[in-house]
């Protein structure tokens, strides 16, 4: 294992683990029960790849549970609470259309991730497709919809230039990713009858940070509350 | 014979010979509204027995055991589903049934209303919780009614493999530190007694028992089943190394059954009056739920009805404005 591969991992692995488990906040608060289904659906996905990657870089557990919020590699934008639903659609889509992209060109090349990307490609694939309908429904539903569609595109914009930052170990040419993603995200909001923000997509403090492991608040509280059993029972097994 | 006598006797030998009923066949009006009654229940069951385990998966102490818990949550909801499709058979609507839950017109099982207090918590759910209703549900799949035993199959396959889990946690649990093995103990501890009271009153109180086993709706008495489940229980807590919380309980030669201890009823009637630990919370949380989700299910309503493809054509290129 060398270096950047598992700088590598850890990055796209706490992607993943973060997502999940905000995505699993949402069990019995969905809106309507097909979307019970389908968030814990998404969330199970995420944690899978997430302990693939994690494996790839040491032991999933104790990278998991006893790494300190400075320790994690994750973007800032995965780690954003899970506000409404509309947030949570919204961040969704930014993700998993990134996410998507990367995925399919590691799938197509020959680097230490293209056998679990050629896997988790499809399931991403998905997830995309969930957050694109989701998109096109609130943006282009009621009035209330719509508002809270373009409010919650405006807050998260922000944390969207961090996913194209390059990472060592990470071998794709980020500016035809960030190229496509934007074609992709626009296309999405203009049928969706939502306006492309036009706020930076990087502040000073978000650019590139969730990478170095400079966080948001919201981020400390969630660690606290996913590491705290497994850290009351040092050298336990479960 | 009148057609109405025609109809009923009719209903009768289809049931007597072990047929199924179907939706399109004739049925008493007491056979229908005892389904609906029952089946819905069964849905809200697993809609509200979401809330006590996904309690656990923001912590569980692994991600292997995080996953598995996930994975059982989103069958749960799937379960909810299947049951509420079921019941539409009958001619009720899912928002007509979940309305009746949010406004307490219909139950749901009196063990959701205890609250899980520890990671422990999630494996004596699975064994006893899930072993209790497997029981209870297995003879369910021989249902006289088609649509619920055939949900009722697909459900039984996953609760099994549900309950396995469950009995694996505790045995990590249990051959683990003291610390982890004092947590398994607690659990089952807590978790006993009101698993048995799953089963529903004694025969001699249960009001709609004779008729439920005269239509084949149930096949069990509510003590047959509670039995049968304490003679399962017995030697698998020994297995795992707990033991359960009934000085009473020993083997009966002469009965070839296990004796146990008094169920206090009085609790139980408690907690299906809505007096349990967490009955407020459970109904408040569904509630809170379809709430603050209805503003989705309207947006979901008003683009659909907007980009409602007409019989045979074409999606229009054009939409039309969005209306305030």
């Amino acid at each position: 294992m060398t270096d950047s591969v598992r700088t590598a991992a850890l990055a796209l692995g706490d992607d993943a683990l973060v997502l999940s488990q905000r995505l699993g906040e949402w069990a019995g608060h969905a809106p309507v029960l097909e979307e019970e289904v389908a968030l814990a659906n998404i969330a199970l996905d995420l944690l899978g790849q997430a302990r693939v990657l994690l494996s790839l870089a040491g032991d999933e557990d104790e990278l998991a549970y006893l790494r300190e919020e400075r320790e994690f590699r994750n973007l800032q934008l995965v780690e954003q609470p899970n506000g409404d639903f509309a947030h949570t659609i919204t961040r969704q889509l930014f993700f998993s259309v990134h996410q998507h992209l990367l995925y399919e060109r590691l799938a197509a090349g020959d680097g230490p991730f293209a056998p679990l990307a050629a896997k988790a490609v499809n399931e991403v694939a998905y997830h995309r497709d969930h957050a694109e309908q989701w998109t096109l429904r609130l943006g282009d539903g009621t009035p209330e919809s719509h508002e809270r569609m373009r409010r919650a595109c405006e807050a998260l914009w922000r944390f969207t230039a961090e996913p194209f930052r390059p990472v060592e170990g990470v071998d794709v040419d980020g500016e035809a990713l960030e190229a496509a993603w934007l074609e992709a995200v626009t296309e999405v909001l203009e049928r969706a009858t939502l306006t492309v923000p036009t706020g930076p997509r990087s502040l000073s403090w978000a650019a590139g940070a969730g990478r170095q492991g400079i966080h948001t608040e919201p981020f400390g509280r969630m660690l606290a509350e996913m590491q705290h059993l497994h850290r009351s029972h040092p050298g336990a097994s479960w | 014979m009148d057609a109405a006598e025609r109809y009923e006797a009719a209903f009768d030998e289809a049931v007597a010979a072990d047929e199924r009923i179907e939706p399109r066949d004739w049925m008493p009006d007491a056979y229908r509204s005892t389904l609906i009654r029952q089946m819905a229940q069964h849905a809200h069951s697993e809609i509200i027995g979401m809330q006590p385990e996904a309690n656990w998966i923001t912590r569980a102490p692994s991600l292997r055991r995080k996953a598995i818990l996930m994975a059982k949550v989103q069958d749960e909801a799937g379960h909810g589903l299947y049951l509420y499709s079921a019941t539409e058979t009958l001619g009720a609507s899912r928002d007509e049934l979940l309305d009746k839950l949010h406004s307490g017109r219909q139950r749901y099982s009196s063990i959701f209303n205890y609250p899980t207090l520890t990671w422990a918590d999630v494996g004596a759910i699975g064994w006893l919780v899930d072993g209790a209703a497997i029981t209870n549900q297995v003879p369910l799949c021989r249902c006289s009614y088609g649509p619920y035993a055939r949900a009722m199959v697909r459900i039984c396959k996953e609760e099994s493999f549900h309950q396995r889990q469950g009995y694996e946690l505790l045995l990590a649990l249990s051959r683990g530190t003291p610390a982890q093995h004092a947590m398994a103990q607690d659990a089952v501890d807590r978790w006993w007694w009101p698993s048995l009271m799953m089963f529903g009153p004694p025969d001699e109180e249960s009001a709609h028992s004779a008729r439920s086993m005269l239509w084949k709706i149930k096949r069990h008495s509510n003590d047959e089943l509670r039995q049968r489940f304490v003679d399962i229980c017995v030697p698998q807590a020994e297995a795992l190394g707990l033991t359960l919380p009934d000085p009473e309980l020993r083997w009966n030669e002469q009965r070839g059954h296990h004796d146990f201890g008094p169920i206090d009823w009085s609790e139980f009637q408690r907690v299906l009056k809505g007096e349990g630990p967490c009955n407020e919370q459970r109904l408040g949380q569904r509630r809170r739920a379809h709430e603050e989700g209805a503003w989705v299910r309207e947006a979901a309503a008003a683009h659909a009805a907007r980009h409602r493809t007409p019989r045979g054509g074409s999606r229009p290129e054009q939409r039309e404005e969005r209306t305030a």
